[in-house]
């Protein structure tokens, strides 16, 4: 029989499979394989987002891929910002895009990282590779009211020295005396200097209460899951730490089903996960 | 719409002979008409205009792995179970554009593809078909985002349920508490009725469209007799279901059993095919696919039903997540029946064994879990 | 001396070891600097020494055709080397001084007479040695999957 559906129609500009129409305005190389682009919506609407926030980004003619943002949200009408592997197709495709060219749109899409949970409390970062990029809006958050938070340590683990993320920028973030920075890098010819080792390694060495504490950590898996490991061993309860997980996405939300995991929608219910959810689902190879 | 829910609405008998009125009301009021038909060697759905369309005659002999068309000894019109197609593919269409984009000079816009409402007439729904709607209801318009060409095609339907009048040989509907008898979600419902040499239909309205249709078949007021009749119809085939399956506690049964050796098992027969999940009625997983034209000017974007059980289904970069065989199926097998409770506050699974019946290699869910749970102590 | 069994006492490696034992160590022990720059050890060398770092830093490396590969640093309240603990008492890698490193150099034989005198001893040191090489042992395995590279 015919369904009344609860739900509020959808406006036909509203439906959630169509991209808004940006254009690239800037695009800056920040890795052999990395570029960041700044985009601006055609309508002039600025994207609002929530620091951990993802958009599906369309190379026309390409296709689509999930990419986080990495750009500061009190920003946002300065430009939308995405910092991109280029490891497919897709993400080939859109770090080909220059300035001018056009890119779809999709988003902002999931549940980020919860920025006013850690008020109060000492913050740390553990990073790895390009898990830096969706932390980098998490960063800009906590420096822009600094005063909230306890200490803040960000401990960042890179492939070698030339695969180091925004390493301007964490130069200029070192500068300031209320920001703890650590870089490691798996590891390095003669011409670096600074550490080599693995980035779980830095947790013992910086200085936070563990127990008023709370942890944000982004990365290829494996590195997340032995950096929570290392944090929980240093006394950072499971409740008290955040993960990144990244899944197939084909829509964004929650739909097309391929980002599941266990019970979750990753591309709905995450991508941003409190650990003490996570972990089980991680302990079990192939969910 | 308000649905009365079954059996509290009076009841009618409408002759067999008549029962094309049925069909041509529904012409006239505008429904596209779709129904089972015999294609194939198989009873699939399809627009139909005619009652001699429908399989009068013929019912199917379903095992794990095998279908076979028979005749019956009478000419009852639906006188079989499932077959391979399900309604998804009227309601959630297997391939659906999604957008046009097109470049002109330095201006590119893109065309949002609308919904196109197709007022659909189902007839010939069975019980178990009637909950998977009411499941891919849950999943594509109870969301914080629904699904606007799900919602085209949905929102009109007009449903014509019938309560079965046999159970295949893969059936397993009453361990899932969705059949055989219809309880509501339709808009009129039938009981085929063959006993004493009268081919009649038992016919009650589920809804005021329902009424209102029913109001314009030629019948005659239903007697207890023939009530008496309905209900033994039903209770026959509650009574020969081809499967059965333990089903209050298979949510929590897998979830802790994700690491069973019977997984291995299953994995060393499963061929990955994703034959299941296609004639699943209740699997919505879909892919997007991206075209263009040689000269980049046009390109689109459509989705089709994609499945868990291919490779590139959940490919990350570096490679797939599930890699083997072993985990997909079990995505698959948890999915359906425990995570879907978590996340949809229902089974995915309804007991229609489809995925029993067209599984080339004939593996049976409801044997899988009974061997999951067999090795639990009690 | 008495300057040098409070050094090694406070040194993180030993925190919370028994005085008794400490002392006894302490005979092994001198303080050592290295300039930066400065090899502490070479590949192949006789492992006669171990080293509690101070302060500094040392990059533990390989050497190959026209590059030196870094696999791991160690800094302060860290140690350098294991090898003495094992036959045939020879260094694995180069360890190299990045900065200026102040160090306790600790005497192989020394230590080894002392442990193979009072297992007790051996077993503390022991205790200490081993949750330091298998984090390293775990280090070098995340290296060995290098999770940031792009695979296909």
């Amino acid at each position: 029989m015919a369904y009344t559906a609860e739900a509020p129609a959808i406006a036909a500009g509203d439906d959630p499979m169509v991209p808004r129409i940006g254009r690239v305005r800037r695009r800056v190389r920040e890795l052999s394989d990395v570029w960041t682009l700044t985009v601006e919506m055609e309508d002039g609407r600025p994207l609002a987002f929530a620091p951990g926030q993802f958009n599906m980004l369309t190379a026309f003619g390409v296709g689509e891929a999930a990419i986080s943002i990495s750009g500061d949200r009190d920003r946002a009408d300065s430009g939308l910002i995405h910092t991109i592997r280029a490891v497919g197709p897709v993400s080939g495709a859109l770090t080909r895009l220059g300035p001018g060219d056009v890119i779809g749109v999709r988003g902002p899409f999931g549940v980020g990282w919860p920025v006013d949970a850690a008020k109060g409390s000492d913050v740390v970062i553990v990073a790895g590779g390009l898990g830096l990029a969706p932390l980098r809006p998490l960063i800009y958050a906590v420096l822009a009211s600094r005063k909230d938070y306890g200490r803040f340590a960000l401990l960042f683990g890179a492939r070698t020295p030339a695969d180091i993320l925004f390493r301007r920028e964490i130069e200029q973030w070192r500068r300031r005396l209320d920001v703890e920075i650590q870089v490691t890098v798996d590891t390095s010819g003669e011409d670096w200097y600074g550490n080599v080792g693995v980035v779980t390694a830095l947790v013992p060495q910086a200085s936070f209460d563990p127990q008023n504490t709370i942890a944000y950590v982004c990365g290829p898996e494996v590195m997340m899951r032995f950096g929570a490991a290392a944090l929980r061993d240093a006394g950072v309860p499971d409740t008290a730490m955040y993960l990144s997980m990244e899944r197939n996405m084909k829509c964004g939300v929650g739909l097309c089903g391929h980002c599941q995991l266990g019970t979750a929608f990753v591309c709905r219910d995450g991508p941003v996960f409190r650990n003490d959810v996570l972990r089980p689902l991680m302990a079990v190879k192939e969910l | 719409m308000t649905t009365d829910g079954a059996g509290s609405g009076p009841t009618a008998i409408i002759e067999r002979r008549d029962l094309q009125a049925l069909f041509d009301v529904l012409l006239q009021r505008g429904y596209r008409v779709v129904g089972p038909t015999r294609r194939d060697e198989a009873i699939v759905y399809d627009d139909i205009a005619v009652i001699d369309q429908l399989p009068a005659g013929w019912t199917d002999e379903q095992e794990g792995g095998r279908y076979r068309l028979k005749r019956r000894e009478d000419a009852a019109l639906f006188g079989y179970a499932v077959g391979p197609h399900s309604w998804k593919k009227f309601l959630h269409a297997p391939i659906q554009q999604l957008w046009r984009a097109r470049r002109e000079g330095d201006k590119t816009t893109v065309e949002h593809e609308p919904p196109r409402p197709e007022r659909f007439a189902l007839v010939g729904v069975r019980a178990c078909e009637l909950h998977a709607i009411a499941i891919q209801d849950k999943v594509f318009l109870n969301g914080e985002h629904a699904d606007p060409h799900y919602r085209a095609r949905r929102n009109d339907a007009f449903i014509v349920s019938v309560n079965c009048g046999k159970a295949g040989g893969t059936c397993f509907c009453v361990s899932m508490n969705t059949g055989p008898k219809v309880a509501g979600g339709f808009d009129l419902n039938l009981t085929e009725l063959l006993d004493g040499g009268q081919h009649r239909f038992l016919i009650e309205a589920g809804s005021d469209a329902g009424r209102e249709v029913l109001d314009q078949l030629p019948k005659r007021p239903a007697t207890s007799q023939d009530a008496k009749a309905a209900d033994a119809v039903i209770a026959a085939t509650a009574s020969s279901m081809g499967r059965s399956m333990k089903s209050d506690d298979v949510h929590q049964l897998l979830l802790r059993n994700l690491d069973h050796v019977r997984w291995n098992n299953v994995a060393e027969r499963c061929l990955a095919c994703s034959n299941c999940t296609m004639v699943c009625p209740t699997c919505f997983c879909t892919s997007v696919e991206e075209a263009s034209d040689l000269t980049g000017t046009e390109s689109s974007r459509s989705r089709r039903w994609d499945s868990c059980f291919t490779m590139d289904y959940s490919y990350v970069h570096g490679g797939s997540v599930r890699s083997t065989t072993r985990s997909r199926y079990r995505q698959w097998m948890t999915h359906k029946l425990s995570t879907w409770h978590d996340q949809f506050g229902t089974s995915g699974c309804v007991g229609c064994g489809r995925c029993i019946t067209w599984c080339p290699v004939g593996i049976d869910i409801t044997e899988e879990v009974a061997a999951i749970r067999s090795s639990e102590p009690h | 001396m008495e300057g040098l069994e409070r050094i090694v006492r406070e040194h993180p490696f030993f925190s919370g070891m028994k005085e008794e034992f400490t002392n006894l160590l302490s005979g092994c022990a001198k303080n050592v600097r290295f300039e930066a720059g400065q090899y502490i050890f070479h590949e192949g060398d006789p492992a006669d020494q171990f080293y509690l770092v101070r302060s500094g830093r040392v990059a533990l490396q390989i050497s190959a055709p026209a590059r030196s590969l870094s696999i791991q640093t160690v800094g302060e309240s860290e140690i350098v080397g294991a090898s003495w603990l094992v036959p045939p008492y020879r260094w694995g890698m180069d360890a190299k001084a990045l900065e200026l490193t102040r160090a306790i150099a600790m005497d192989a034989a020394c230590l080894r007479g002392k442990c193979e005198d009072d297992h007790a001893l051996g077993y503390e040191l022991m205790k200490r040695f081993m949750p330091i090489l298998i984090q390293r042992l775990q280090a070098a395995r995340l290296q060995i999957l290098d999770v940031y590279g792009v695979h296909s």
